[in-house]
């Protein structure tokens, strides 16, 4: 029988994302009530030196896989090694983090696995033995509650954020592979990285967007030092980004990332139903908006009615303060 | 160049969401659109025809009504359309691939093009796992896309960046915002759309198992937000005070 709860512990560049941690944190909460075993499978090139890490947030065992072909995410090879190692051992279930690249390892692992896959999800809970997951659909405007009773392993992706990531010592099992690749059919021909010091959109605890209501590219300077003092990510709406004031990658929404921070600051933004769709799951929301009947007040936590020109700079100077 | 995309008829953004009596997601009344992200999938494939020679073949699974998504795409340019009825089959990403992976392994392809997510229950997953049953390569959430020589090469997005990918023909990919700037489509295209084929089958026609691995259990709304304090006084007054509450009150700083 299907055994084990792993995590997928996904790093970039010699760093464990953060989220592997929380999915060790909870994962090991659902291996003790199951008395199973919670495992970590770390893959890419030399990287040993991440093991006690894993260890400390939960892992009994790491599975530790390296090659060289491995130093960069490719999707045929990366999936073919956690398969392979899937298949060996039989874990009962595996998570990833919701990442660019936990979501496109997970697909094609799902499929040649032959299982099910949830992903985006929100929360995990053992019911009868069964591992249930919630997650969004529809953006956010509804949820569902969903489980994979059969094929083994269960799957899901977590969006980060979901689980605190809590460390308590512990030494791990390291299970060394020595794995075959296979053919691996992308090329990475160059990775180009926007030099920021600030965090993921999907990862940060604050992030701070900006609007319509923003006027211009050179304005969101007043969001990137308000940002700063907050350790915030920028965020943006699909009119700032339509508008070409910054990448579409910035975009909160429906069609654009989901967020689920700690603190989301809307600034100049109306609050339409497709962006709130990718924030309302924010803990704490802040509107800044001169229109005091834009949607947005409608489920802010905080509203502040005026204009943001006048409001953003005093908040980064009294934020400095109360952060000091 | 035969060039295939996969595109899901979704909600509109709009669309507010209510249950039938079963407790399931009720589609009465909802206004359905193609999927915003198969609309790149679908301009590309356009895109690449027009830059040579090629037919593109668009490819939905749905309920009769998705032929309106198919439609569209035709009225964009698309040359022909499949239909695959689901009729009352309830699916999950899995049978959705193994039927689309069916239907697309019938035909020729070069390239075969989707959305990189659906924006209704859509979960990242189904063009991975057609990749994975046609053991064709697969580049994720592209934002640009240059066919030569039998390869292609892809700038796909990352966190915090982008990456450039080579690939041999035939490949998957998915589109992210930021491909290209899908084209409406004209009346003379809406004319025309009506006469390209439309070839419809049902999925239980297609021989292949469709019993789903994952089991919804129930649906649920979120918590009705409700509105919280405006902060008062004068701009530079109320920044003020709310640097303070949310350090004090709402305790997130
Ligand atoms: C298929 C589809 C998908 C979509 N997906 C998304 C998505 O993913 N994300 C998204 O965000 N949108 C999305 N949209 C667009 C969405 O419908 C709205 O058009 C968009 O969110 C509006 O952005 P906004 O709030 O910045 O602009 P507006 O609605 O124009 O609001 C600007 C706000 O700024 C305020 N303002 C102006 N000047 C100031 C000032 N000086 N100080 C303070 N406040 C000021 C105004 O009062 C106004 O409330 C989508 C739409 C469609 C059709
Ligand atoms: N029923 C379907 N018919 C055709 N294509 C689909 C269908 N479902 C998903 N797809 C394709 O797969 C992409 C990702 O969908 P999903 O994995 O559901 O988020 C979509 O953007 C479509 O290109």
């Amino acid at each position: 029988m299907a055994k084990g709860i792993w995590i997928f512990a996904e790093q970039r560049e010699g760093q464990v994302k953060k989220v592997a941690f929380e999915l060790l944190s909870e994962g090991r909460k659902i291996a003790d009530q199951l008395g199973e075993e919670l495992a970590a499978v770390l893959v890419g090139k030399d990287v040993a030196g991440l093991v006690d890490a894993l260890g400390e947030y939960g892992a009994d065992k790491v599975y530790l896989v390296e090659a060289d072909a491995l130093e960069n995410y490719t999707t045929d090879g990366y999936t073919k090694v956690v398969a392979d190692l899937v298949k060996q051992y039989e874990p009962s279930a595996l998570l990833l983090g919701c990442t660019v690249t936990g979501r496109d390892l997970a697909a094609g692992l799902a499929q040649r696995l032959e299982t099910g896959l949830m992903t985006d999800c929100i929360n995990m809970e053992l019911t009868d033995g069964q591992l249930v997951f919630t997650r969004p659909v529809y953006a956010g405007k509804a949820f569902v509650k969903a489980s994979c009773p059969e094929a083994r392993p269960a799957m899901a992706t977590i969006r980060p954020n979901t689980f605190a990531a809590v460390a308590g010592a512990k030494t791990p099992e390291v299970v060394k592979v020595t794995p075959d690749t296979g053919d691996i059919r992308q090329v990475i021909k160059d990775i180009v990285r926007q030099i920021s010091t600030r965090p993921e959109l999907t990862e940060a605890d604050i992030i701070v967007s900006g609007g319509r209501g923003m006027k211009g590219p050179e304005n969101f300077k007043t969001l990137e030092e308000l940002s700063d003092v907050l350790g915030a990510a920028v965020g943006a709406s699909r009119a700032a980004v339509d508008a070409g004031w910054v990448s579409h990658s910035f975009q909160v929404g429906q069609t654009g990332k989901t967020v689920s921070p700690v603190l989301y600051i809307a600034c100049g933004i109306s609050g339409a139903i497709q962006h709130l769709a990718g924030m309302s799951s924010a803990k704490c929301i802040v509107a800044i908006n001169k229109d005091e009947e834009a949607n947005i007040f409608k489920l802010a936590d905080y509203g502040i009615v005026g204009d943001l020109f006048e409001v953003v700079p005093v908040l980064t100077e009294e934020l400095k303060k109360v952060m000091a | 160049m035969k060039i295939l995309v996969c595109m899901k008829q979704t909600f509109d953004t709009e669309a507010k969401i209510a249950f039938d009596g079963d407790g399931k997601i009720d589609g009465k009344g909802v206004t359905m659109i193609m999927n915003p992200y198969d609309e790149y999938a679908v301009e590309e494939a356009l895109k690449i025809k027009e830059s040579g020679a090629g037919e593109v073949t668009v490819i939905s699974a749905g309920g009769a009504k998705a032929q309106d998504a198919l439609r569209q795409a035709l009225a964009m340019g698309a040359d022909k359309a499949v239909l695959l009825e689901t009729g009352e089959l309830e699916m999950d990403e899995y049978a959705t691939a193994v039927v689309l992976a069916k239907a697309i392994s019938e035909l020729e392809y070069d390239i075969i093009l989707g959305g990189f997510r659906a924006i209704d229950d859509g979960s990242a997953q189904v063009m991975g796992r057609v990749a994975e049953i046609l053991n064709v390569p697969i580049v994720n959430v592209i934002t640009k896309l240059e066919i030569a020589d039998g390869k292609a090469v892809a700038t796909r997005e990352i966190e915090g960046g982008s990456e450039v990918v080579e690939v041999s023909l035939p490949a998957v990919f998915t589109a992210q915002k930021g491909l290209n700037e899908p084209r409406y489509p004209s009346m003379k295209g809406i004319m025309k759309a009506k006469k390209k084929p439309m070839d419809k089958k049902s999925v239980s026609d297609l021989g292949v198992d469709v019993a789903p691995k994952v089991k919804a259990l129930s649906f649920s709304l979120p918590e009705q937000r409700q509105a919280g304090k405006v902060v008062p006084g004068e701009p530079a007054e109320a920044a003020r005070e709310l640097a303070r509450m949310l350090r004090e009150e709402a305790k997130v700083i």
